[in-house]
């Protein structure tokens, strides 16, 4: 336990640092975050508007808040491996990485959360800019509010092992990017961002009901809105845990089989 | 007449190159059809909600798609892939090569790499663009044709003056790949019509990032929803922009002092 600790405060310290020194090229990054969100969110503002104001019991004060919680927690769950490892095959990266004496997913943990971490101090006020201008509505529901932040956790582990397992594919392919798109124009359906997912044809809801997208991103901000009822909340969570479980099963089965097809070229 | 014969000389080179890397082809059909279906399935999704989008109808989204598709398409295969090997050769040096050969450099560097995979995105853009226009043929009247085709001229210019104006500044900064990713990330607002963005974000696409003028414009043309004031401010807006992009290369390129050796 105390070489964990030790190992992720070191790891930070180094992320963090490497983080401040691309400061542009992080707030560019962001500013990608940020777009797609602020599309949807016009565009459903704009479909309201159509409908005299409301669609589905969201008007555009509805949507404002939901995109932009959206916003937040796409950003915190994200992860960038799917197009880094890659990059790590092809450059001979992962040679040095495996010879480190730990597992490289705590180097990957901690590079993530150091992001994170810092990138809240543009991204806060860029929200905060967004909520002034399309003055979003928030209904307070204290005990939703209070489990937000657990389903936000559970929401960031279940995509950070689904990606990273997946991101393992390219140990047996070198066209990576044709799975990378797709896995990213499904996420892009189901996971609440093209549109709540209570607003999509019904037969999209069941897809999203039962594949892992709609609990990485949309559950939490559905659940920090006070949108789900107790039950829904309960089943959001065992859907949650049930794929996180089904995702580091997976995991753990494919590094092993990936680390003996890994053979380096190179100096 | 020449810089037509410059440009088939660059698109045949260009498909030698790609010809060696045949099952590239494959996956960009693949990625162009996701991208596309995308697009489609995400207005369907939208106009199984509501009948119109800041009194847009959905085969005028559609229409309005494929201008953003043959735009995407047209930046893809060249202007895209030549001026940021421009920016490269400007930082490596080898832009000197380029500067003695006896054809306007403005033109070479515009030409000098074609995609022609990429041609995928163009058609598909095409295909969903004669798809949106066969739903509302009825409305499209010889006007309505001839104000598109000036619009998309118009657009086409826009977007390739933006880039060149961007592209020079190599001349002065080193690093612009940030530049364009924010090009492209403002570029993706343009599968909606601007009307739907508030004001402030309408602004940014129209003035910052040409997207309004570059798809959105041609696409009102076709919807019968564009005045001749608008056309006639956006042909304004391209003639300047491609003057003023043509000053600021030859202002850029006599500062240039080379790097080669």
């Amino acid at each position: 336990m105390r070489f964990f600790r030790d190992l992720y405060v070191v790891f930070l310290r180094v992320a963090i640092a490497v983080e401040l020194q691309y400061r542009a090229s992080s707030v560019i990054w962001l500013l990608g975050v940020v777009v797609e969100p602020v599309i949807y969110l016009a565009v459903w503002s704009a479909a309201a508007d159509a409908q005299g104001g409301e669609i589905g019991g969201f008007g555009p004060r509805d949507f404002a808040a939901y995109y932009l919680l959206l916003t937040l927690v796409n950003q915190i769950t994200q992860g960038w491996h799917m197009w880094e490892f890659q990059y790590r095959v092809q450059q001979g990266q992962f040679a040095f990485l495996l010879l480190r004496p730990v597992h490289p997913i705590h180097g990957d943990l901690a590079e993530n959360l150091a992001h994170k971490a810092v990138m809240q101090v543009a991204l806060l006020p860029m929200l905060a800019a967004l909520a002034w201008a399309f003055e979003p509505r928030f209904a307070v529901e204290p005990w939703a509010l209070a489990l937000f932040l657990p389903a936000l956790a559970l929401a960031f582990a279940l995509r950070f092992a689904v990606e990273w397992t997946l991101a393992l594919a390219c140990f047996w392919t070198t066209r990576i990017m044709a799975v990378n798109q797709t896995y990213f124009a499904v996420l892009f359906f189901l996971s609440g961002r093209v549109a709540p997912v209570e607003l999509l044809p019904s037969s999209l809801v069941w897809f999203a009901d039962a594949l892992p997208f709609r609990w990485m991103i949309a559950f939490p901000v559905e659940l920090g809105l006070g949108r789900l009822t107790p039950a829904q909340a309960a089943a959001g969570f065992a859907a949650q845990a049930l794929w996180l479980g089904v995702a580091s099963l997976g995991l753990a089965a494919l590094w092993p089989r990936a680390l003996r097809r890994f053979s380096a070229v190179g100096t | 007449m020449r810089s037509l014969r410059i440009f088939w000389v660059f698109a045949k080179l260009g498909f030698q190159n790609e010809a060696a890397y045949r099952a590239n082809f494959w996956v960009q059909i693949f990625e162009s059809l996701l991208n596309v279906g995308s697009a489609l399935t995400a207005v369907a999704i939208i106009f199984a909600r509501t009948d119109t989008l800041a009194g847009w109808r959905a085969p005028e989204l559609v229409a309005l798609l494929g201008v953003y598709f043959v735009m995407y398409g047209a930046i893809q295969i060249v202007i895209s892939p030549s001026l940021t090997k421009f920016m490269e050769d400007v930082r490596s040096g080898s832009l000197d090569f380029t500067l003695v050969k006896p054809a306007d450099a403005q033109l070479l560097v515009s030409l000098s790499e074609v995609r022609v995979w990429k041609l995928v995105d163009l058609a598909l853009g095409l295909a969903i663009l004669a798809n949106g226009l066969t739903r509302i043929a009825a409305q499209v009247g010889a006007w309505q044709a001839l104000g598109f085709g000036v619009a998309l001229v118009a657009g086409a210019v826009t977007v390739y003056s933006f880039w060149m104006l961007l592209a020079t500044c190599a001349f002065w900064f080193v690093r612009l790949e940030n530049v364009l990713m924010i090009f492209w990330n403002m570029y993706q607002a343009g599968r909606w019509p601007v009307d739907v963005y508030p004001r402030w974000l309408r602004w940014t696409l129209t003035g910052l990032v040409p997207v309004a003028l570059a798809v959105t414009v041609p696409a009102e043309a076709l919807a019968g929803r564009l005045s001749l004031g608008n056309l006639a401010l956006a042909c304004a807006v391209a003639v300047a922009l491609a003057f003023g992009s043509r000053w600021f290369w030859k202002f850029g390129l006599r500062r240039y002092s080379g790097a080669s050796a």
